[in-house]
Parts: C-alpha cells; structure tokens; sequence
C-alpha cells in the first residue's frame, strides 16, 4: 500500500489524495473527473447547487460509492481498489472497512441504532472493531459526550432525543474511533433551523482543534467562518475553490456567482 | 328444567356415545405426554433449523455470483411449490438410501426420547429424521422470505454508518441489521412456530408416533377414536397457548425503545394482528 503514497511538494502526504475521479449511476456521469487534496488539519468545505454531485464525491472518499475511473487515497493509503497487474480491482472487504475505521463520518440523516441507548451507540465500534476493552470505550466515550454537551444523556435512546442531540451524539460516535479524517455529508440539512446552531458549534469546535475535516454544506456562514478552503462543485466537476474571503468576495466564474446569488436571495 | 340439562347432556356426550371419562383416563397417559414431547422436540428442532436455513437462503440471495441466487430462488420455488406431505413421504423413501440412521440411532439423547427400538413405545428414528429434515427444509423456504422482508425494512442508512465506522459485513449484519430486524421477523416467526407445533401431525403420514400419531393409535386400539381426538387437541392447545405467552415476552425484549406494538394477549390467540404493527411503526422510529 505504501508503494501508493505520493508526496506532496512540501513533502508530506496529503490527507485526501483524489485524482481524476469518475462516478456513473447507470447512463449518467455524476462525477466527471474530479481532483482534491486535502491536507492534514486543513478545513474543506464543498459547496454547489443540489445534483452537483458533492455528496457523491464525499461517500467516494470511505467507499460507499464505487467509483468507476481514478483514485483516492487516504493518508496514503490507496481505498476500495487495489492495483492488480497495472488494473484497479476492487479491494477486499476487510481492507476496506479498515481503512474506513479510520475515517468518521456523520450523515444528514444521522443514522444512530435506534437500539442501542447514546452511549452503546458510541461505544459500538471501538469495542468491536478496535478491540478496546468496555471500560476503557465507556471512558472514552462519557468524554466524548461531554464535549457535545450531552452527558446526561448516556442512558437515553435515540428515539427520545432531539435531532441536534441525535446528530451530536453521531458526531461523538465517529470521533470514538480517533479518525485522522471527519466527512460530514450535509450534517444539519435534516434539523429544524433552532437546532442547526447546537451543531455547527461542534463541527466549529472540531475544526479548531486541528481535525481534518472534509464538509459538504448549505451553511454558508460555516463555510465563510471555518473553512480554510471552499470547493464548488457544478455538474460534477470542481469549478472553482480558494480561500472563502476571496471565494465569497470576488468569485472568478459565472456559475458560482449564480450559485452564490440564488443562496443569498434565499437567505 | 330436567329435560333441558337432558338435551345439554345428550349433545355433550354425542347421546351417549362420547365417553368423558376416557378422555379423562387418557389426557395424563404416560403414551400421550411421550407423544407431545416428541412434538415440541420436533417442532422445535425443525424450527430452529429452518430459520438458520433461512438466514442462509437470505444471504445466497445477495451473492453476487448469478449461479448462487439462482440456487436460492430454484429451492424456494422448490420447497414452496410442493406441498409438505409429499416432501415428507418424499424423504421418508429417501433417508434409509443414505444410511445415516443407523449411525446417529447410537447417539443415547434419542435414546432418552424413546428412539431405541428396545424401549416399550418405539418412535422409528428413520420416520423422525425424515419428519425433521422435511419441516426444516420446507420452513427454510418461508422463512428465507420473512427474514428478507425483516432485513429489507432496514433503513439502508444502518448499514452505511455501520460500514463507516469500519464494521464489515457480517459484523454489520451481527450487530446493527439483524438485532434491529428481530422486532420485525419475531411477530411472523411466531407465526410460523405456531404452526409448526400443529404441523408436525402431518408426520403421521409415515407413521411417526408423535402426539396425533399415538393418540390415533390408542384410539384405534380402544375403539375410542373420538375421544383420543380431544386429547390431543387439548395437548396442542396447550403448547400453542404457552407459546404465545413465550412470543409476547419475546417481542418485549426485542422492543427496548418501547414502541408500544404489542397486541393483547387475548388478541394474540385470536390471531388478530396489533392495529399498530404496521412496517411503518416498526422501523426507523428515529430517522424521520
């Protein structure tokens, strides 16, 4: 796997190495040819109208989606394909998924086992797929709830919990399994507008503490306070980035100033 | 008011023809008791295996290779377009073929049941093994069904943040998607349990002396078809109702979110599904 790293020209390897990156659903291109790299620590946001494909792109990078052209490395690490005799073939599945452990993700629709009560949710995967012991996740895992504000909340399941609480309690469960890399895939879109704020300040919290962190949004003001770097994407293809001063202040292409001004008229 | 309780007695006894007191004589024989044991054994055994196949049938159904799926659905058509009796027959002809009965006879636990051709009241162990791998096939069948419609009301969502969080497949399946779609087979399993105890009496089509097979024969021997009859239809009455006490206790543990979807007991002997159990209410409380 090693063979597969490839330096940056700083000399260091990127969190997220992306090139040339295409998705087909049936007949249709939903990814065409898409490049990013994501330093380690740095904040990218994705940003674009809706079927530009950002969400796709994001699922690519832990391997939900297949992809059919391209690659994509995290911290090295070439995932869901593996050269075979100068062909990509798809990976095997514990290969996959340990690459995965590595990698927290939170979904727009949060996704928690409604089965299992907040802390058991958290304490899932680094008992069973870590190893940890259950004292030791337990540990972790009430450290964790505190720092999304929901400690008293260990014992209650999801069902009894609000959509802030439950997405925070996602976002606590993928931190659990210390990732070097955090998706969010449109983390607040599901949430009524007085919850957005609860999680946006965990994600802003993430964010200055160093995690690298790849997001695709709405939240403009996230973008514009947080990001180091915003991504639009259009018709699957990245048509601009940069930083969000000179992204939100003096965008270079017509699409994005179209997008921009139909999210602000929105507003 | 004589002649009224004359006219309740006469209908009661069949106008004397009905003996109480042999049903009676006969409702605690030691025969009688033997038979129901080899039924719920059955039952049981048939069920058991039948849901693991299930699961198995469930999971061929997802392979990739074509071969593998088309193995699954030609079993399922199979197993569903036959009907019972003549699987059962079927096998009975077929299991002595093999030679298997008379390696697993040795094993002393089908001793203990009444399968050593020495024990006074012989079950023929190559009639039992017959029964027992014909109801496990065939339940296969339809539990490959009812546990496809379980794992299918899964939220597709469950999977991808299991996935995400480095699980594979079978842990997945193990830890998330199975537990959550107990809460959806179980009500159906039960079902399908419940039938079971009652359909084990087809096995008296080769002879097997479970609980109908025996109470048939005494009724036989001692001209007391009818009453034999009410005998063990008081036995199977009596496993099925303390197999739904056993299924109502089930679907509480499976329910810890404590969804009320729960009939009435009273509502569940009668069949008479939970007005709320819909897949709607069974699924993804928290999602939406």
């Amino acid at each position: 796997m090693s063979e597969q790293t490839i330096p940056t020209t700083n000399g260091t390897v990127p969190m997220v190495d992306a090139r040339d990156v295409h998705k087909r659903f049936n007949q249709t291109e939903v990814l065409r040819g898409i490049s990013l790299n994501v330093a380690r620590g740095e904040v990218v946001v994705i940003i674009g109208p809706s079927g530009s494909g950002k969400t796709t792109f994001l699922r690519c990078l832990n391997h939900l989606e297949k992809i059919q052209q391209g690659s994509i490395s995290i911290d090295g690490e070439n995932i869901g394909y593996r050269q075979v005799n100068g062909k990509l073939v798809e990976d095997k599945e514990a290969n996959i998924a340990k690459v995965r452990a590595g990698i927290g993700m939170v979904f727009q629709r949060f996704n928690l086992f409604p089965h299992m009560t907040a802390l058991q949710n958290i304490i899932e995967a680094p008992t069973h797929v870590q190893g940890l012991s259950r004292v030791e996740a337990e540990e972790r895992a009430r450290a964790l709830l505190t720092k999304v504000g929901l400690d008293h909340k260990a014992d209650a399941y999801p069902s009894r919990l609000s959509g802030g609480q439950q997405q925070r309690v996602a976002i606590a469960r993928a931190l659990a399994m210390t990732p070097k890399l955090m998706l969010f895939d449109e983390a607040t879109s599901a949430l009524d507008p007085e919850l957005v704020g609860e999680v946006l300040k965990v994600m802003k919290q993430l964010a200055e503490e160093g995690m690298t962190m790849v997001v695709v949004t709405h939240e403009m003001g996230f973008a514009r306070d947080v990001a180091d770097r915003v991504v639009v994407m259009d018709q699957g293809q990245i048509i601009e980035q940069g930083p969000p001063t000179q992204l939100f202040n003096a965008p270079q292409q017509e699409r994005t100033r179209t997008f921009l001004g139909m999210v602000e008229r929105a507003l | 008011m004589d002649s009224l309780l004359h006219f309740f007695q006469s209908i009661l006894t069949l106008k004397g023809s009905f003996e109480w007191a042999t049903v009676g004589r006969f409702l605690f024989s030691g025969f009688i008791l033997k038979g129901a044991l080899i039924t719920v054994v059955l039952a049981v055994l048939a069920q058991t295996v039948g849901t693991l196949l299930g699961l198995v049938l469930y999971l061929l159904r997802q392979a990739k290779s074509p071969a593998l799926r088309w193995l699954a659905e030609g079993y399922i058509w199979l197993f569903r377009g036959t009907p019972l009796v003549v699987q059962i027959l079927f096998l009975y002809n077929i299991i002595p073929r093999l030679g298997l009965v008379q390696t697993l006879q040795g094993i002393t636990i089908f001793d203990v049941l009444g399968f050593s051709p020495v024990s006074g009241n012989y079950i023929p162990f190559d009639a039992f093994l017959a029964a027992f791998i014909a109801f496990s096939l065939n339940e296969g069948a339809y539990m490959a069904e009812i546990i496809r419609a379980g794992i299918d009301s899964i939220d597709v969502g469950q999977m991808e943040a299991a996935k995400s969080l480095g699980m594979p497949y079978g842990l997945a399946m193990r830890r998330i998607i199975l537990p959550q779609s107990a809460r959806v087979i179980i009500p159906p399993l039960g079902n399908e349990f419940n039938n079971m105890l009652k359909t084990t009496s087809l096995a008296i089509v080769i002879s097997l002396n479970e609980l109908l097979g025996i109470a048939q024969g005494i009724g036989t021997a001692t001209t007391h078809g009818l009453e034999l009859l009410v005998v063990a239809s008081f036995w199977y009455l009596v496993m099925t109702t303390i197999w739904s006490l056993v299924q109502a206790n089930l679907e509480r543990r499976f329910n810890p979110s404590g969804t009320p979807a729960r009939a009435s007991f009273l509502a569940r002997l009668l069949g008479r599904a939970p007005r709320d159990a819909t897949p709607a209410t069974l699924v993804g409380t928290t999602n939406r």
